[in-house]
């Protein structure tokens, strides 16, 4: 029982007497970790509370910039956000290829409905040919406009490659066919090798390359070697990534689940329909 | 005094250097020298936190319960970990994305304990603090080296720039394809070490070991 003397003391001189315990009593251990606790747990939380506006701010700039690359667009001085403008950003149902005009595009995001059980659909494996495992049910599709016509429509793609899963952008044309391009904004490829998705020397072959047959059929496929523009077909076709063969793999094989039935398939057909 | 605390900084650089000398936090040495620009912000990022979890420690030393003071090092280590990763990803968004998981493995890098342990526990907070500081810049010197090779033989640029002009882009270098892969990080430094030690002998260890010649005469 502590006498109110003790406690007196206590409250004079709370640190000093903290200070006066031998270092190994078991008070002094568990006063010891509680305190570090603490302050260890407000330092991390203030943290993170205090940056977390720059992180998402940069996160949003990050996408919007790959968006923009993906596209093309001159930078002529304007800032992202300005010629960011330009788009207009839609929620597509995939398995109609209607937009979801219940849903507020700004809200909703693609990544995390893929891992909800509720919005997203699990693949059975001979149709997961990308490697996904969980496909959202809506994506986002971002529509560069001039006026009222559709210049170029950038959808989200993502899939596996030899480390990590590939997340990226393709744009294509008005048509819904010629591609304009493609970038990847997120991967853990080998650097140099499969990394060099990123090249844009690499990046720049995809500009005028054909997606779809007369037939309809997804054909668009990066090749082992280089393509040989005289060849019947090489408008589908792109140069492998040297030493890189299951990263070139993946990028075909997303391309084709994306653009196919299970993707944007029933999207693109309606846009093409529509003219 | 003053020498003692130069001794701190200075030392680690060369004659006691934490990954030369005392082969310490290999594994990170592996992962973020594909380019230099990773290396150099990992290279900021773990001597920040080394020297300021000496700081750290070294200022509640004598405080430290010792049957709690290992998970006490790592609770000051982690936390700082955890706010050197919040301001990557804050203020260099890029560079934060190349090293991934690596600045949050800083918490288990063998340096910043082996330090904290070593030398934080019985030393005062500015000498602790120096001596976190250098062991950093120690670190951070080999990592720097190993990356100017690998990025300049595996890509043929520094920084992202193009230094040598590869195959790929017209040039006439073609790339070393291993100096990316995580093995040749391996080689650099063991040779890195071999030369350090043909020039400074005293660094040489006596092996632990030595296998005894049987003379034919023995068995018989």
């Amino acid at each position: 029982m502590p006498s109110p003397v003790d406690n007196a003391q206590k409250k004079a001189g709370l640190l000093s007497s903290l200070q006066a315990l031998p270092n190994d009593s078991t008070k002094k251990t568990i006063i010891v970790a509680l305190l570090l606790c603490l302050i260890c747990s407000i330092v991390v939380a203030s943290a993170a509370v205090l940056l977390k506006p720059l992180q998402i701010a940069n996160k949003k700039t990050d996408k919007k910039r790959n968006i923009l690359a993906v596209t093309g667009l001159a930078y002529d001085g304007k800032s992202i956000d300005e010629l960011f403008e330009q788009f207009e950003i839609k929620v597509v149902n995939l398995e109609t290829g209607d937009y979801a005009e219940n849903i507020d595009p700004a809200i909703y995001d693609q990544r995390k409905a893929a891992k909800d059980p509720v919005q997203s659909t699990k693949l059975p494996s001979d149709q997961d040919i990308a490697g996904i495992i969980r496909r959202a049910n809506l994506a986002t599709v971002y529509l560069l406009k001039e006026g009222n016509n559709i210049k170029q429509i950038v959808l989200p793609v993502h899939g596996y490659g030899l480390w990590s899963t590939l997340y990226g952008f393709l744009a294509l044309e008005s048509d819904a066919n010629t591609i304009h391009g493609l970038k990847f904004y997120e991967h853990a490829e080998t650097p140099g090798l499969g990394g060099e998705v990123d090249n844009p020397r690499w990046r720049s072959q995809w500009l005028g390359k054909k997606s779809y047959d007369d037939n309809g059929e997804v054909r668009i496929k990066v090749i082992r070697g280089h393509v040989v523009p005289e060849l019947s077909g090489s408008e589908y076709q792109v140069d492998g990534l040297s030493g890189a063969t299951l990263t070139s793999q993946g990028v075909s094989n997303l391309l084709n689940y994306w653009l196919g039935e299970d993707g944007f398939g029933p999207y693109l057909n309606k846009i093409r329909s529509e003219g | 005094m003053t020498s003692v605390a130069k001794s701190n900084v200075l030392d680690p650089l060369i004659d006691n250097n934490p990954i030369t000398l005392q082969v310490l936090g290999v594994c990170s040495a592996l992962a973020v020298t594909t380019s230099l620009t990773a290396a150099l912000i990992m290279s900021i990022a773990l001597t920040s936190v080394t020297a300021c979890s000496n700081f750290f420690i070294s200022t509640i030393r004598n405080h430290i319960p010792s049957s709690i003071r290992i998970i006490v090092q790592m609770t000051i280590i982690a936390s700082l970990v955890i706010v050197v990763d919040q301001i990557l990803k804050a203020y260099a968004y890029e560079v934060s994305k190349q090293l991934s998981v690596f600045v949050g493995l800083i918490i288990t890098n063998c340096i910043v304990l082996g330090r904290a342990e070593a030398y934080a526990m019985k030393n005062p907070p500015l000498l602790s603090f120096l001596d976190g500081l250098g062991n950093g810049l120690g670190y951070s010197l080999v990592l720097i080296i190993v990356a100017i090779i690998r990025e300049l033989a595996g890509s043929g640029k520094l920084m992202g720039y193009q230094i040598l002009p590869t195959v790929n882009d017209g040039g006439w270098y073609l790339p070393n394809g291993l100096m990316l892969l995580p093995p040749s990080a391996f080689f650099v430094i063991g040779l890195l070490i071999w030369a350090v030690r043909s020039w400074k002998k005293e660094q040489l260890e006596a092996p632990d070991y030595q296998i005894h010649q049987v003379h034919r005469t023995e068995v018989m």
